[in-house]
Formats: C-alpha cells, sequence, structure tokens
C-alpha cells in the first residue's frame, strides 16, 4: 500500500527563456500501478514527459528513482534509467525492419558484431508475448499504422522499462487493439512496472488506471484515486471552471435536405474505397464513422480532389467534376482537412497568421499578394473567433498545442469560404475544451448553409453532433442513419447488422 | 466504448509470413539489384558488340582506374545515407595528394607523409560535420565551404603539378599482384578492403545502424537514445578520410599531384552512389551498390573508350541514367508514402 515511489517529482519546473512551462509540478509513480495524466492541451504534458525521460532538463526542482535524486541530460540517460516513451507521433525508424526497430540502441551481439539472428529471435519473442502477429524480419514502413504503434510498445517493454510512458496511445487504434494493449499495460502493472498514461479519454482513463493527477496552465492540479474521484471534477480541475452543459438537442440545426444535395459522390473507388456513394446536402452535418481501413480518408480525399477516384464520378451542385488536384475542389468551395496534421496541416516553421492565410493565398496566385494589414486583419479576426491561444499572429505555428493547431487549420480553410467543409478525425488527440469549442464551430457553420463531412472515430462525438451518420465497413457504405433518435448503441447494433457477410 | 470496431475478422493473419510478404523484405536492395542488372546487361552487351570486353585485363584495369572513385563512393555513402551531402570530396582529394607530393618532394619520410595526407582529408571532413551538426548549417552549403577551403589550400600549396618519385607510392600503383590473367594493385587491394571494412561497419556494429537510423528519421534515433550527433559528425569525418586516401590513389596512379585534380569528381561519385541504389533522402541503400555504381560509371568510360567515341559522351550518358534512377527511387518513395 504505501510503496515507495519508483519515480518521484517534487516541485518540477522547467523554464524555456522567459516562459514558465512547468511550475512546481508534483507528480508520483509507484510500481505495479497506472496512472494516468489529464489536462488540456498547453497544460504541460508533453514538457513532463521529456522532463522524465531526460529530453528537456529541470530549470528548478528535483527528480528522484528510488529516493534518489537523479539528473538525466539526455533521453539516454532516461533509457539507462529505465525509463521508456511511446509517443504520440510514434517515432519510430521505418526504413529499418521490425526487429531492428525493437531491438537498436541495445543490440544482441556475439564477437563484437551484431547478431542479426538472435535480434530477429528475441523480436518475434517480444512480438509473440504481447500477441503482435507480425513479421520481425519485415519492413516497418511496410506496415499500416496501427500496427507501428504496437511495434512502438512491444519495443518500450522490450527495453525492461521500470517505468513505462504512454503519451496517448489510443488515439489511432481499432477497439480490439485498445483491448489488446489494455491486457498488456495491466499484465506490465501486475509485473511491478510503474505506468503512465496519457490520454484525453476519460473512459479509458477511468477503464485502466489506478490514479490519476491533472495538470493546469502548467502547475499541478490535483492528484486522485480514480475510483474516489467523479469525472465532473476531473474536468473542472483540467479547466479550472465547471464544464459547459452540453447543447441540448445538439444535432445540426441547419435544414437538412432543404433543395438537392450539393455533393454526390457515386462508387467511389481508389485506397480502401471499394465503391462508395455518398451524398451531402447544404447545412448538413453528415458523420463518417467506420474502423480504421474502412475507407473514411480514402472516399474523403477523393472527393475533395486530394487523391483521383480510380472509378467513380463526382457532382458538385448538378455538374459532373473531375477533381484532379486539391484546387479544382477548392475554386468549386469543396475544402479538406487533413487527419495527419502533422505531415499535411501545420507548416510548423510559418507563423500562425501566415499558416492561416496560406490557402486564401494560395487561391490568389502569385500575382495578387494579400498585404501585411490584410493579412493580419484575417489572422487576428480568426484568432479572436476561434480563440486560438496563444493569441499571438507571429509565433511559428508548430509551437501550438494540437488543439490550437487544428483550430488554425479550421481558420485556414474557412478564410476560403467553402460552401463543403470535408474534416477528417479533427478532433483526434486535442483536449476537451478544444474538442467542444470546434464542434460548436462545425454546427454554427451548418446553420449557415455549409455542408459538412465529418469523419471521427468516436461515436459519441458523432451520434451527438451530425444530422445524419453514414457507417463503412470494408470500403463499401453498409448503411446511412438520420440522426434523430440515433444512440451510440443503436449506431453500433444497426451496423453489426446491416452489410451482408 | 471508446472506438467503433468492425466484428472480428473470420481470417486471422497467417502465422508464417506469404511468399509475397517474404519477398517484400528485400524491397529495399532493388534499387542496387536493378543497379547489378544494369552493370551485366552493359558488360554483356560490349562483350557482344566488341567481342573482347569481358577480358582478364580489361576488368582488372577497370578496377584499378576507378580505384580512387570507389574510395570516394565510399565515404559518400555514409553521408548520403544519413540524408546529407559532401561537395567536397574531390577538392579534398586534389589538397591532400598535392600536399603529398610537395611533402614528399621536400624530403619528409613518406612515413610521415601518408598519415597527414589522412589526416588533412580527416580535418577538412571534421570541419564539415561540425559546422553540419552543431552549428546547423546545411549539408550542402557546409561541404561547399569545404570544396572551396580544400581547393584553395592546394593552390597554397602548390600552383602547379608536382612529380613524386617517393618509391612506396609508386609500388602503390605499379606493382601487379598477378592471378593467371588478372592482376591487382595495391591500390585496387586497398579499395576493396575499404569496401569490405564498411560494408560490415554499416551491416554488424551500432554506428553503422544508426547511420541508417539518422537517415530515416533523425528525430525518432534520437529520441531512441542513438549517439545522433556523435555519428553525423563522424560521417563526414569518414568521407574526409576517404578523400585523403583517394587523394593517395590518384597521386600513386598518375604519378604527381596536381591542384586541380578532381574539379567536379564528387558529382561523378554521387551519381555513382545514387546509380548503385543508396537513395539521396538517406535510410536506404549499402556501399556494395556503390561500388556497382562505379563499376557501371567505370564500365561506361570503358565502352565509350572502345568505341572510339569522345570520352564526352560518357559523361552524357551518365547523366541519362541518373536521371532514370532518380525517377525509379522518386517512384519508389512515393509508393511507401502512399501506405
Amino acid at each position: 500500500m504505501t510503496a515507495a515511489p519508483v519515480l518521484e517529482l517534487r516541485g518540477a519546473t522547467v523554464r524555456f527563456g522567459a516562459q514558465t512551462v512547468l511550475d512546481g509540478v508534483d507528480l508520483r509513480l509507484l510500481p505495479g500501478e497506472v496512472h494516468a495524466l489529464l489536462g488540456e492541451n498547453g497544460a504541460g504534458k508533453s514538457t513532463l514527459i521529456k522532463a522524465i525521460t531526460g529530453s528537456v532538463p529541470l530549470t528548478a526542482g528535483a527528480m528522484l528513482l528510488d529516493g534518489v535524486p537523479v539528473r538525466h541530460r539526455s533521453p539516454r540517460d532516461g533509457q539507462a534509467a529505465g525509463i521508456s516513451v511511446v509517443h504520440q507521433e510514434l517515432e519510430l525508424l521505418p526504413n529499418l525492419s521490425v526487429a531492428e526497430n525493437l531491438s537498436i540502441g541495445h543490440e544482441p551481439r556475439r564477437g563484437g558484431r551484431i547478431d542479426w539472428r538472435r535480434a530477429r529471435r528475441s523480436a518475434a519473442a517480444a512480438l509473440d508475448d504481447l500477441g503482435i502477429r507480425i513479421d520481425p524480419a519485415s519492413l516497418l514502413g511496410a506496415h499500416p499504422r496501427s500496427a507501428q504503434q504496437l511495434v512502438a510498445i512491444a519495443r518500450a517493454v522490450a527495453a525492461d522499462a521500470r517505468v513505462l510512458v504512454l503519451d496517448e496511445p489510443t488515439a489511432r487504434l481499432e477497439q480490439d487493439a485498445i483491448a489488446e494493449l489494455f491486457r498488456v499495460v495491466l499484465e506490465l502493472r501486475d509485473r511491478g512496472v510503474a505506468i503512465l498514461f496519457v490520454s484525453h479519454f476519460l473512459d479509458q482513463v477511468y477503464e485502466v488506471c489506478d490514479r490519476v493527477t491533472v495538470l493546469r496552465e502548467g502547475r499541478w492540479a490535483g492528484e486522485h484515486r480514480t475510483r474516489e474521484v467523479l469525472r465532473v471534477e476531473l474536468l473542472e480541475q483540467m479547466t479550472g471552471s465547471a464544464p459547459a452543459a452540453p447543447r441540448p438537442d445538439a444535432v445540426g440545426t441547419g435544414e437538412p435536405g432543404a433543395g438537392m444535395p450539393h455533393v454526390v459522390a457515386r462508387a467511389i473507388v481508389g485506397g480502401r474505397a471499394a465503391g462508395i456513394d455518398l451524398e451531402l446536402a447544404e447545412g448538413e452535418i453528415v458523420g463518417l464513422v467506420g474502423a480504421v481501413g474502412s475507407g473514411r480518408t480514402a472516399l474523403a480525399r477523393r472527393i475533395s480532389g486530394v487523391e483521383r477516384p480510380v472509378s467513380g464520378t463526382v457532382q458538385i451542385a448538378g455538374v459532373r467534376r473531375d477533381l484532379a488536384h486539391p484546387r479544382d475542389a477548392i475554386a468549386l468551395g469543396v475544402v479538406y482537412a487533413s487527419e495527419d496534421r502533422r505531415a499535411e496541416g501545420i507548416v510548423d516553421r510559418m507563423s500562425v497568421a501566415d499558416n492561416i492565410v496560406l490557402a486564401l493565398q494560395a487561391e490568389r496566385g502569385t500575382l495578387r499578394p494579400l498585404s501585411r494589414a490584410q493579412r493580419d486583419e484575417l489572422a487576428e479576426s480568426w484568432i479572436e473567433a476561434l480563440a486560438i491561444k496563444p493569441a499571438d499572429p507571429s509565433r511559428p505555428a508548430g509551437t501550438l498545442s494540437s488543439g490550437n493547431q487544428q483550430k488554425v487549420l479550421l481558420a485556414r480553410l474557412l478564410c476560403l469560404s467553402p460552401r463543403v467543409l470535408i474534416l477528417d478525425e479533427p478532433t483526434r488527440g486535442i483536449d476537451a475544451g478544444a474538442k467542444s469549442e470546434v464542434q460548436h464551430l462545425v454546427e454554427d457553420l451548418a446553420a449557415n448553409g455549409v455542408a459538412v463531412l465529418f469523419i471521427s472515430a468516436e461515436p459519441e462525438e458523432v451520434v451527438g453532433l451530425a444530422t445524419r451518420v453514414v457507417a463503412l465497413r470494408d470500403g463499401l457504405a453498409v448503411g446511412s442513419f438520420d440522426a434523430d433518435g440515433l444512440t451510440v448503441e443503436s449506431l453500433l447494433a444497426a451496423v453489426a447488422e446491416s452489410g451482408d457477410d | 466504448m471508446t472506438a467503433i470496431a468492425p466484428p472480428p475478422a473470420a481470417d486471422a493473419p497467417p502465422a508464417r509470413p506469404a511468399l509475397g510478404d517474404r519477398l517484400r523484405r528485400f524491397a529495399p536492395l532493388s534499387p542496387t539489384l536493378a543497379a547489378v542488372a544494369i552493370l551485366v546487361v552493359l558488360f554483356v552487351g560490349a562483350e557482344l558488340t566488341f567481342g573482347n570486353f569481358i577480358t582478364p585485363r580489361n576488368l582488372s584495369a577497370l578496377l584499378l582506374d576507378n580505384a580512387y572513385l570507389i574510395m570516394l563512393a565510399v565515404g559518400l555513402t555514409f553521408v548520403i545515407l544519413t540524408g546529407g551531402i559532401d561537395l567536397s570530396v574531390g577538392s579534398v582529394m586534389a589538397f591532400t595528394g598535392i600536399l603529398g607530393a610537395k611533402m614528399l618532394a621536400d624530403g619528409i619520410p613518406v612515413l610521415v607523409v601518408l598519415p597527414a595526407m589522412i589526416l588533412g582529408g580527416a580535418a577538412i571532413g571534421a570541419l564539415i560535420g561540425a559546422l553540419v551538426q552543431y552549428f546547423d548549417v546545411q549539408p550542402f552549403i557546409a561541404s561547399l565551404a569545404g570544396l572551396f577551403l580544400a581547393r584553395g589550400f592546394a593552390f597554397v600549396v602548390s600552383l602547379s603539378s608536382i612529380r613524386v618519385e617517393d618509391p612506396v607510392v609508386l609500388w602503390l600503383q605499379s606493382t601487379r599482384l598477378r592471378i593467371g590473367d588478372w592482376y591487382l594493385t595495391p591500390t585496387g587491394i586497398i579499395a576493396l578492403l575499404v569496401v569490405a571494412i564498411a560494408a560490415a561497419v554499416l551491416r554488424w556494429t551500432r554506428f553503422g545502424r544508426t547511420v541508417y537510423a539518422i537517415g530515416g528519421s533523425e528525430q525518432s534515433a534520437r529520441l531512441m537514445g542513438l549517439a545522433v550527433g556523435r555519428t553525423k559528425v563522424i560521417v563526414y569525418l569518414i568521407s574526409g578520410v576517404c578523400g585523403g586516401l583517394a587523394g593517395l590513389m590518384l597521386t600513386a596512379y598518375s604519378g604527381a599531384g596536381y591542384p586541380l585534380n578532381g574539379v567536379g569528381t564528387e558529382l561523378d561519385a554521387i551519381a555513382a552512389v545514387v546509380i548503385g541504389g543508396t537513395l539521396l533522402a538517406g535510410g536506404q541503400g549499402y556501399v556494395l551498390g556503390s561500388l556497382v555504381g562505379v563499376l557501371v560509371y567505370g564500365g561506361i568510360k570503358s565502352v565509350i573508350s572502345f568505341t572510339g567515341a569522345d570520352q564526352s559522351w560518357t559523361r552524357i550518358i551518365i547523366g541519362g541514367l541518373l536521371l532514370l534512377f532518380i525517377i525509379v527511387q522518386r517512384l519508389i518513395v512515393a509508393r511507401a508514402d502512399r501506405r
């Protein structure tokens, strides 16, 4: 019961120049416990993780390992001390084999050279231990992201970690994989590992965590046992105020079906899409749901000009269009926000203002540049409208938290005054506050006549937000459900029933 | 309940990898295999056209005439695998060559001169590495600075060529080890030895694997706790050392040091590395491939001289091949990205 903490932070403070990112934070990780770390984006969770692993030094305060103060100067020190991290963005090496990804940094040796056969064998054993079916000799990059994530976890486990940090591990996993992950996490807990579980999904926190620490604006805001604290209390501690009551009847307030559908896609084939029909009417919020690999992103990219469908037609405002390039779609008022914010969204080094006006400037072309005043005015008005924090238009966009980056991306698209907004998992990996702001924004846009296609992996979010829900499975649409009276259970039941097996 | 899931698939993935998966393991080898195929086609084609191309004499000459380029290509492979580039190697080769020749002409004993040549190359390499790693300078710019520096140093040493009479140096090139009709010179042996050592290092040491890791994702490599900074500096050092060795070989080959040697040779070396299957973006490639690339380059030069056409045709053909290879590489990378 009163076991000594494996890892302890006392008054941990991290300052970058004049900015204090972590201020006097306490944290206790006990062996054989899963400890959740909660907090809005920008609350300091990533910095806390970096301090634990050694990527970032503590400006003040102490870190103790088994009661002994330590100072980590690099991630290598952290790893040597038995601290392993599985990052949100995986941080693996796609050009090397699975076995090598598991063993690099501590490869088995024989006679001074790396023993590849032993590396492959121990990789196979490590993967088997977790029930992961991947050929250890295969190239990591040949596998889909969900599989790569399991390899990342296997790597952390294989390194004999005493402290395992999981940063948003479930953000992209299917239900089976999540269940598998939890099984492994609990197994490791029973073996005595101290696990730090960073997640936005409160359900998951309650399901698998024993204790939870809340951060707010870089400061410690509370530590509880999960069975002794209510969700509402946690949300209050995270945001500093009572959470807003969910909007009653948060079904799209537009007038769906008023007039013929603005976008009509028929038999779209390409990527994982195997012949999907879809209609979007103005003022509608269509939720697109389906498992990883069911064709949601493939469909979205092919009706917005990002990729060309192998076959199938797209009609916009009643006219058949060949969308060969996103430019063609944008010219027709159809805009797309990618699920891969980092690679296909934010330009890290450009300022927030430049990121916001990027698409608009591209549409206008080189010969009609926006004046500085125009750019600043646009940027400031969107920063205010979407409550982008920090409200500094000249900051590099890469320094913002994910939630705020998503808002910048939305601002960029909205500058184009779109008539159709295609959002691919826009609320993935962002905190509850920013999430509900994005959802309200989508509702307001639909009320103003924009047609919205909203892809999400969370049935609750979709059921609460959409006017109509389309479910995909294995590249085909298996049902279109009116949101009136739809609940998560009935949606899941309907998806399981329909579709011929 | 946090995510939608399909009903569990009835067909679980097979326990043993399917043939397709087995073959896919070798995907990174494909650009290099393509280079080997080109080499075979080239040689067979030349043999069929001229009749006396694949002879021990001709092939031995191929290795020895291009030993210096093999050295440069090996060093460059390390750098390119990390996603960098080294434009200085031709100039380093010229600088160390003329430096060695001058030192020998001044009577300095050869046992001092040889290490000095290598150290000269290492110094420039280390400088470039430091610029790239600690000052965050783009490798293109940092190595361009190295190029000018080395060339400048070469002219400072001497404005004209200096003959080398030292017996040790000349021995490196003039001695022939005969095996039947085949022959090898010490420079050839050194070149092959360096290739073998480099291949072993890249395959079997943590340093070598770190080189690949940096090319794959420098950020990930750093987070995995690999010695990224140190490795980045060392690859440029290796390139510089190889430049120094190449200077030695070229001096032995031509019997003189010449400050204007190797102008543009770095580009030939880069071409050979790319043709050999190393991706310019880094993370994929083999030194054996670079050896094949040099043999392709040398082979084309040899074929051109057989036809009696102007040697500038070599450049034109190499340019065409290079373009082809880069397009193929782009396609490979684009396919991988789409997954």
